[in-house]
């Protein structure tokens, strides 16, 4: 493991750089065939709605995969990644448009811990209100 | 309907094992979008100390998920699958999955609680490698939600 940032640089606070992230229908194809999740609320809108769902949405998993990418990205080793916890809070409803959606991520260090590890606090927003709850990493840096 | 409390602390066998390809591990992180080299370069994992290419964070739910499905669908524990929907996910890494690794998981229910007609449930699952060492541990929170009346 090797962390390009180092404990010592880093502050209860430091913001970690913000990513948005597009994700499409034909990306959610794309996660379903890769992830083995096939569940029709991802690619067929007329199976969503049937569900009660206002269309197709997003994998909460895609969602998830993304959001970490602000942790794995500033720390430069995806395997610095000693836990990672979401609560799947809203939908990412994503249109029939070559547009999709936008999820929206910021992070920042919400506590130093033990063995140069960090907790990283995230937000990920879509349309402006939180898919996910209780986004939480600890990262080992160096 | 509520479920069944005994099933909690029950342990499902462990899983045959599943390989993980560098080329899976290439198409999951193509998938997600997202570029690292040390999830298709071998030099550039070694680079950051990792024996081979290493899969992106989340990789292992696919795993483990499959995994659950035996839980999930136990006729006796009596989940309305059609109705449930993913609540919580973790993930506790003691190292990160690489190629070559072969994984089994074993599942565990952790809880069981019903909240205003919901039934929630808690499933571990911890993920072994071949020499019996633990690689991954994950809890998955499924709520089922409440039938409508009739």
């Amino acid at each position: 493991m090797t962390a390009k940032v180092s404990y010592g640089s880093v502050e209860v606070g430091t913001e970690l750089p913000a990513q948005t992230f597009p994700v499409t229908r034909a990306a959610l194809v794309q996660y379903a065939g890769a992830s083995g999740d096939f569940n029709p609320i991802h690619w067929n809108e007329k199976f969503a709605r049937e569900v009660g769902l206002p269309d197709v949405i997003a994998h909460g998993m895609f969602t998830m995969a993304e959001a970490i990418r602000v942790v794995t990205d500033w720390a430069g080793d995806p395997g610095a990644v000693v836990d990672y916890g979401v609560r799947f809070t809203k939908p990412v409803v994503v249109p029939n448009d070559d547009k999709g959606a936008l999820i929206e991520v910021s992070g920042k260090v919400a506590a130093k811990l033990d063995d140069n590890m960090v907790r990283v606090d995230l937000v990920a927003l879509c349309d402006g209100k939180k898919v996910l709850g209780m986004s939480r990493a600890v990262v080992r840096l160096a | 309907m509520a479920l069944d409390q005994s099933f909690v602390g029950r342990t499902y066998p462990p899983t045959p094992a599943y390989e993980v390809g560098r080329e899976k591990i290439r198409e999951f992180a193509e998938a997600v979008g997202d570029p690292h080299p040390a999830y298709v370069d071998a030099e550039a994992a070694r680079a950051l100390g990792h024996a081979d290419v290493i899969a992106p964070p989340t990789f292992v739910f696919s795993i483990t998920y499959r995994a659950a499905g035996e839980v999930v669908q136990d006729p006796q524990l009596g989940l309305d699958y059609s109705r449930v929907v993913h609540g919580d996910q973790k993930f506790s890494y003691v190292r990160p999955v690489r190629a070559g690794d072969r994984l089994t998981v074993t599942s565990t229910i952790e809880g069981i609680k019903s909240l205003a007609g919901n039934d929630i449930l808690d499933v571990r699952g911890d993920v072994h490698d071949e020499a019996g060492e633990l690689v991954v541990t994950t809890l998955m929170k499924l709520v089922a939600r409440a039938a409508e009346e009739a």
